[in-house]
């Protein structure tokens, strides 16, 4: 029998788009200290380390799990590294989160982080191939494409980005660690916005963030010795695909539907959108929220954008998403997925801030990555399950 | 005694330098051999048939070698599925901005594939659109699907949606 596990400590960086008074070690640390104080644990407690971030390429060290040992305190203790493209957050949380479940240990501590001031993303995604010419300029080239394609086949009004990127910028403002901090944020300002890659614009963009998250987890007889409320995990799931095969779904992937239909049967939940009470989707760019939605299965297929539409994903909707601001105001891509795991866990635990939403007692942490080819979920409750 | 420290170092640039040296497998080679020569060499999926352009020489939905039939030449014209165009610098690509990145199904062929379209109007783009390929000259070929300069429009009626959309 699956050992019970819960989210006690969490730790997040303010994200900026550079930290450069902090080195990479440094960076880790400050997630990673505030985690063990919000758990009331010290290092000495942590029985294993799972740390988790985006293609070593991107700031140009290799494995620099070896070099961060010391400072997220590997040494002498069981250290993993995972690596699943931009949905990495997601999965690192997962894989500490199995080592409890398995019941392998008590205590486990997960980081995951991007210092992006060090690197340059946009050249590190734009790969060239023996045997293609390099055409795709960085993530952002990749995605427009599909999105393109979702509009097309949805029917989704043009302007549904735009609502997207108003209302997480908006949510961004009551959230004092978020990255992008946009007073005067409107639909005309982000109309406005340069089109870097048509159809999507400058403001309908994540940023590039410095910042790391962390979490600490444990089994349940530690759990609930905790002074402060507990994320309970009812349920994890990950799935991914091939990048390229004839047929694929590229807009609305398999492994996408596969992976929602999974998490909801082993969370036991029926109807996600009435028993989810929010939610944390990774959405880069403005359009994946109504994609998503459609992929998380809270919206039939075609029909993600009527939700954003509709207001139901604001703060005051009927299933908020991104209440943090998301990946659009904050975007250090390896703890991203991360990020949007522990907001799940701050609402569940009523610890988010300005940004609560009232009697949040089951929610959902989601990330994607790679070319929409990896998907990894997770439900956490207030309850036991 | 301490020495006082001046300005702290936050930033050091160090340039890496990456260059591979590939070996591209029997099936890679023809393909490649096949640009070289002007061809465009795709490759069927024993098991639903269904053609890769361009082809590694094994299916990555099924995990089984391609047909045994050998290389299937496709023509060099085909339907504009899904497109951006680039208003985005990026070191790695030398074209100037803005252009459109697209991706072409090749008649007869079952995977897009990822080129640039060239003389066409911006506000002429748009998916389904016919296309055909814009060769260097030919004693410029390469062993690279960059002896397509880019697609260029055809003078054809738009290829119907209902034709391309499951690539998209």
């Amino acid at each position: 029998m699956a050992e019970l596990c819960g989210v006690m400590g969490i730790g997040q960086t303010r994200y900026a788009a550079k930290r450069q008074e902090l080195s990479m070690p440094g960076l880790l640390r400050e997630a990673a200290e505030r985690a063990l104080d919000d758990a009331g644990c010290t290092w000495a407690d942590i029985d294993a380390v799972v740390i988790g971030k985006a293609p070593d390429m991107f700031e140009g060290v290799m494995m620099p799990e070896l070099f961060l040992n010391d400072a997220i305190g590997g040494a002498y203790k069981p250290m993993l590294r995972v690596h699943t493209a931009g949905s990495v957050g997601g999965s690192t949380a997962i894989v500490a989160a199995s080592l409890v479940q398995s019941g392998v240990h008590d205590r486990v501590l997960t980081v995951a982080y991007e210092k992006q001031s060090e690197s340059n993303a946009t050249w590190a995604l734009t790969i060239s191939m023996p045997f293609s010419v390099a055409t795709v300029a960085g993530a952002g080239g990749y995605f427009a494409p599909l999105v393109r394609g979702y509009i097309r086949r949805s029917g989704a009004p043009e302007d549904t980005g735009i609502r997207v990127a108003v209302k997480d910028r908006q949510n961004a403002l009551k959230n004092p660690l978020a990255h992008l901090q946009l007073e005067d944020i409107s639909f005309d300002m982000v109309a406005n916005s340069p089109m870097l890659w048509d159809p999507i614009r400058y403001l309908e963009t994540c940023p590039s963030s410095d910042g790391a998250c962390a979490m600490v987890m444990a089994k349940e007889s530690i759990a609930t010795q905790s002074t402060k409320p507990v994320a309970w995990i009812h349920a994890t799931e990950m799935r991914s695909e091939p990048t390229m095969f004839s047929g694929r779904d590229q807009v609305m992937p398999r492994a996408s539907l596969d992976n929602a239909a999974a998490l909801y049967k082993k969370a036991g939940i029926q109807n996600p959108r009435d028993e989810i009470d929010c939610a944390e989707i990774y959405v880069p760019f403005s359009w994946f929220e109504p994609m998503w939605m459609e992929g998380m299965l809270f919206a039939p297929i075609n029909e993600g954008w009527k939700m954003t539409y509709e207001g139901a994903t604001a703060l005051d909707g009927d299933l908020p998403v991104n209440m943090s601001g998301g990946v659009l105001s904050s975007n250090p891509i390896g703890a991203s997925g991360m990020i949007r795991f522990a907001e799940a866990a701050l609402q569940v635990r009523g610890m988010a801030g300005d940004h609560q939403i009232d009697g949040a007692r089951k929610a959902l942490g989601h990330a994607y990555g790679g070319g929409s080819q990896y998907f990894s979920t997770w439900i956490v409750s207030d309850q036991k399950p | 005694m301490s020495e006082e420290v001046s300005e702290p170092i936050e930033v050091l640039r160090l340039p890496v330098e990456l260059e591979y040296q590939y070996t591209a497998g029997k099936s890679a080679s023809r393909f490649l051999r096949g640009l070289q020569q002007g061809k465009l060499l795709g490759q069927r999926c024993p098991v639903d048939g269904r053609v890769y352009f361009p082809t590694r020489g094994c299916c990555p939905q099924h995990g089984v070698p391609m047909a045994e039939e050998g290389s299937i030449e496709l023509p060099d014209v085909g339907t504009l599925v899904t497109y951006s165009i680039v208003r985005v610098p990026s070191a790695n690509i030398p074209l100037e901005l803005p252009y459109v990145t697209i991706q072409v199904l090749l008649d007869g062929a079952d995977t897009v594939m990822m080129h640039v379209l060239g003389e066409c109007e911006l506000e002429d783009v748009h998916m389904g659109m016919r296309l055909e390929a814009k060769w260097k000259p030919e004693e410029e070929w390469e062993t690279s699907v960059g002896n397509i300069l880019y697609f260029v429009p055809l003078d054809e009626p738009d290829a119907p949606y209902e034709s391309y959309k499951e690539h998209i």
